[in-house]
């Protein structure tokens, strides 16, 4: 790992005024997937602003039919509340899958939806929840959020600070595990609210994206078998040692019936 | 460089690091407790388990730094006046080890498994250790250890004393 500068602040503002200092500076959360990325140097940031001690990034609260949940949340505490557990199961599950137990205890919502790896599970429960991004200057659609792999609409300067998802009807998470990685190779997140459903795809793609095919189906009838027959075109869709996209495309339909049976 | 203090099995530390030294690299090459291993270095293995605040952590993915303040606990923090540990002493009595590599950190993520779990099932235990790889394949016997360390954990009240 390169050396770096270390800071530590205490305030959200503080921590922006860092970020925007140097170019090359970088925000630290829980660091499972940016420590990786600079031991292998293929992240070399200048100053590194840690958000451990920031006030104001953490808690989950219900607020009438909206989750909210601050950004320096880990995955074992999400996973563990009793809140989010009522108020959206499939979102309490999902998080209870990503990584191993010794992870969880330190990535973070905020981190992770920051990131917006291609394979991540929380940047297709964001897409399909129609979540609310929350940083420190304005408040971003998921919609608008998630642009290409690893790059999102944060401008330089902006922390998020919490995400809020509003309660869904129905809702249902399935991956399929890539092997090796334990990544999601496909992922498929459904969320039924006010009579539409939305499907957001995770791992199949260069960025989490809807799907229209299994939305259509769904938007029918909100049953696994809507799917029978359903195929996804396989434009855009990774092809790599892992999985051909035809397989891919295939997985997206086979992961959507699972999670509209989950939901 | 900054200063941090860091309390490691129940010892209070005050040093210097470099930003970029990772929690493991504190523990081997600067307080000498070598019992945390490094196995992938890539946050896959688990070799390197250690408990930050009564939490099961990679070591190999944490900064030093990132850990000012708090109470962290290794495999040397385990065994109390020469008694082994109930997860210790079930490890040797099962032979739930062969080359021994991975022993510390699975030693460390068994802990956290029933500090969390109280008494967890065969199934729990097996999907709990997914941050934890054995190259010997000893899984079955490490099971066998964590539940009856599980057991004697719950009847003792509380992790300390062996028979």
């Amino acid at each position: 790992m390169y050396p770096f500068n270390y800071h530590r602040p205490t305030s959200v503002r503080q921590a922006s005024a860092l970020l925007g200092k140097s170019e090359d500076a970088r925000l630290l959360a829980g660091g499972h997937s940016l420590l990786p990325m600079m031991k292998q140097r293929l992240a070399q940031p200048s100053d590194l602003i840690d958000l451990g001690l920031v006030e104001g990034l953490r808690g989950i609260e219900l607020k009438g039919r909206t989750l909210q949940i601050g950004a320096m949340m880990t995955h074992a505490e999400v996973a563990a509340s009793d809140v989010v557990r009522e108020a959206i199961p499939a979102l309490a599950e999902l998080v209870a899958s990503i990584g191993d137990p010794h992870v969880r205890h330190r990535g973070t919502i905020g981190g992770s939806v920051a990131n917006n790896d291609p394979n991540a599970d929380y940047p297709a429960a964001c897409l399909a929840l129609e979540a609310t991004i929350v940083t420190n200057r304005r408040r971003i659609d998921a919609d608008e959020f998630f642009v290409d792999m690893f790059e999102t609409a944060l401008e330089p300067g902006e922390i998020i600070t919490k995400i809020q998802f509003p309660v869904p009807r129905r809702a249902g998470y399935a991956k399929f595990r890539n092997p090796a990685s334990r990544y999601p190779l496909v992922g498929v997140f459904l969320a039924k609210r006010g009579g539409t459903v939305r499907a957001a795809v995770t791992g199949a793609a260069t960025c989490v994206f809807r799907c229209k095919e299994v939305e259509d189906a769904l938007n029918a009838r909100f049953a696994p078998k809507s799917l029978d027959g359903v195929t996804v075109p396989t434009d855009g869709l990774n092809s790599d040692m892992h999985a051909g996209a035809d397989y891919r495309a295939h997985l997206i339909v086979v992961m959507a019936k699972r999670a509209a049976s989950a939901a | 460089m900054p200063s941090i203090t860091i309390t490691v099995n129940g010892r209070e530390v005050t040093s210097e690091v470099e930003p970029r030294t990772l929690l493991v690299e504190f523990l081997r090459e600067q307080l000498r407790l070598t019992g945390t291993h490094v196995g992938c270095d890539t946050s896959q293995c688990g070799a390197c388990v250690v408990h930050v605040g009564g939490r099961a952590v990679k070591s190999c993915t944490t900064l030093a730094v990132q850990c000012d303040q708090a109470e962290v606990t290794t495999i040397e923090g385990l065994a109390r006046d020469g008694v082994l540990h109930p997860m210790q002493e079930a490890f040797r009595e099962h032979h739930g080890l062969q080359c021994g590599y991975c022993t510390p950190g699975m030693i460390m993520a068994a802990v956290d498994i029933v500090n969390r779990h109280g008494m967890p099932d065969e199934k729990t235990v097996r999907e709990e250790l997914d941050g934890n790889l054995c190259r010997c394949t000893g899984y079955h016997n490490i099971v066998k250890a964590i539940l009856a360390a599980a057991e004697k954990m719950q009847g003792a009240g509380q992790p300390i004393a062996a028979e």
